[in-house]
């Protein structure tokens, strides 16, 4: 019983993972106008077709920047955090670390909402700040958790052992804190790429003339042409997304830092 | 300067808020010397050497190093090397660049550093180690290039963190002679902390005993381990009877005790190991409330009028039954005299 219960199961969990994604394949590669599994015929027109559309290309700039930019600024405030909350006994430590998660407890509906209402309107602030502010604060979360975790794996004295063999403080951190750091700063780099390329509820608020992230334009576009392309594109990022994360575990192991 | 005063505590106080870890601690230590900072847990003994090394600042008072005042001077140029307890090596780089990491921060380059982190490894046995990372050595090898790491960097002096402890027992006595002779040969002046009697008689030359935050003796192996000043140094090196003297009579729980015979001068305690205890005869009776067998000895404790007392006796003489009454005498002649209480 339980020897064809198992397979049955494992078979079932796994087409529910990765069903969909083949669905798109297939659809992407469709020959046919309109989005349709089975495909109606095969052809690569749609694949091509992603990078002709001009707004894909913007937005796809767009979210790049945002992705890299707003993980860079994330990793530069969330690194000196993780430390300072590794390191020293800091007051209201507890708190810090519960305000620095909650980007991943509160919906992203009510960030983007709450950014819309009381940073943009009021104060005329530019949509691209907001978004990059918005992304950051969304990645910030997983910078300080995965640098913490590779933090509390390194003992804090080998930078006393460096500052007895002449080295300063703040050298000690650059030559024997980062380099034993650096997986999981990579792990939380791609995480946080990962997280801001593919979200959509702050996006969907902050979007403005011009100033669209990806996932918002593929929406904007669906709304209007019902063509294969969305599909194509959406396998595409689907495997820019795999990618990442094959050679973060081929090189790093990253599944060790998440 | 003279040499018996290289490195100089005078007056050294560190506290932290209402708690006092080292007050007013004086000590000379001898350029060259060997020397063993004892004492339990709390005593004080590793935030002296943390403070020795500039990791901690004191609270007050100076410290004196090579004739030059280092108390204000930054751990990174002090010229003091620590041997971590738990070694502190930096697990990205391998054997060579962690002995190499402080010479290259002084600009050494090329055959030079080469000559010298080679130097360092032969010394303590590792020279074919060089490419190893820390994660493939055992905790004596990384233990050893610990110490060759702060070798190579010629300290002044050479602190080492409980350096035994981490260790099993074979391995011990294996890097307690490689301490030694590292030492000896080079000629550094090495303290090192310990919490382990026996570890501080067997490897110092001098031997530092620390309570509270204070000294409590200093003194060779020998003077600790037979003529302790005090009650706690008497109990450390396993004097475990221990009686304060009134009136040349000992006080004991229920009053006052004479002694078996006339009582030295001077001495305001005296304390006996429990194989000094004359087990058979004497003017003393006490109750066997327990014994134990411990391979060449047996243990037991006795309930006797002066409190608990415990005797050991040579294991091939006939056990004594528990509940049995034993006559014994405590011998003033071998009692350790003892110049200080509390």
């Amino acid at each position: 019983m339980s020897r064809l219960y198992t397979p049955t199961i494992l078979g079932l969990v796994l087409l529910f993972l990765i069903g969909p994604f083949v669905i798109i394949i297939a659809a992407s590669l469709s020959a046919g106008e309109t989005l349709a599994f089975p495909p109606d015929g095969l052809s690569l027109r749609w694949v091509i077709k992603v990078f002709e559309v001009e707004s894909f290309r913007t937005s796809f700039g767009i979210s790049m920047f945002l992705a890299i930019g707003g993980t860079l600024a994330a990793l530069v405030l969330g690194i000196p955090a993780a430390y300072a909350l590794a390191r020293y006994k800091v007051p209201f430590g507890e708190t810090i670390r519960t305000v620095v998660s909650a980007p991943i407890i509160v919906p992203g509906i009510i960030v983007g909402l709450a950014l819309l209402r009381y940073l943009v309107v009021p104060f005329q602030f530019g949509i691209l700040p907001a978004l990059f502010l918005a992304h950051t604060a969304l990645i910030l979360p997983y910078a300080v958790r995965v640098v913490s975790a590779s933090l509390n794996n390194l003992r804090g004295d080998i930078e006393e052992a460096a500052v007895l063999l002449g080295s300063s403080r703040t050298g000690a951190f650059f030559r024997v804190v980062m380099p034993n750091i650096r997986g999981g700063i990579l792990a939380a780099f791609i995480l946080g790429f990962v997280t801001s390329f593919n979200q959509v509820p702050v996006s969907l608020f902050l979007s403005g003339p011009g100033v669209r992230t990806l996932p918002i334009d593929m929406l904007a576009y669906m709304e209007i042409t019902y063509d294969p392309s969305v599909a194509a594109l959406s396998a595409l990022l689907a495997f820019m997304s795999l990618g990442i994360v094959f050679l973060a575990e081929r090189f790093l192991g990253f599944s060790r830092y998440v | 300067m003279s040499d018996s005063r290289y490195l100089s505590l005078e007056k050294l106080t560190l506290s932290y808020g209402n708690t006092i870890a080292v007050g007013d601690m004086n000590l000379d230590i001898g350029k060259g010397e060997l020397v063993a900072l004892l004492g339990p847990s709390g005593c004080g003994k590793t935030t002296t050497m943390r403070a020795i090394a500039g990791l901690l600042q004191p609270t007050s008072g100076t410290i004196r190093l090579d004739g030059v005042d280092v108390t204000r001077v930054s751990a990174n140029k002090r010229a003091v090397g620590l041997v971590f307890q738990s070694y502190a090596l930096f697990p990205h780089l391998n054997v060579f660049e962690n002995v190499a990491f402080g010479l290259r921060l002084k600009g050494i380059r090329g055959r030079d550093l080469e000559n010298r982190v080679e130097g360092g490894l032969k010394t303590v046995g590792l020279s074919d180690f060089a490419s190893r990372k820390p994660a493939e050595l055992s905790g004596g090898q990384q233990q050893r290039v610990s110490l060759a790491r702060s070798m190579v960097m010629e300290p002044k002096v050479l602190l080492l963190d409980e350096p035994l402890s981490n260790l099993d027992a074979r391995l011990r006595l294996e890097m307690r002679a490689e301490l030694q002779r590292v030492q000896k040969q080079s000629g550094i002046t090495m303290i090192f902390v310990t919490h382990d009697q026996v570890e501080a008689l067997a490897l110092a030359d001098r031997i530092i005993v620390m309570l509270n935050g204070a000294i409590e003796q200093i003194g060779t192996p020998e003077e600790i381990y037979n003529h302790p000043v005090s009650p706690f140094v008497a109990d450390f090196v396993g004097f475990e009877n221990v009686f304060a003297l009134e009136n040349g009579k000992m006080k004991t729980t229920a009053g006052m005790a004479d002694l078996s015979s006339d009582a030295p001068g001077g001495a305001v305690g005296l304390a006996w190991r429990p194989s000094m205890v004359a087990l058979g005869s004497g003017p003393y009776q006490g109750t066997v409330r327990g014994s134990s067998f411990a391979g060449g000895t047996r243990e037991y404790l006795l309930d006797t009028p002066l409190g608990p007392i415990k005797a050991e006796t040579d294991a091939s003489l006939a056990a004594h039954e528990f509940g049995a009454v034993l006559n014994f005498d405590l011998p003033v002649a071998k009692a350790a005299q003892l110049s200080r209480l509390g």
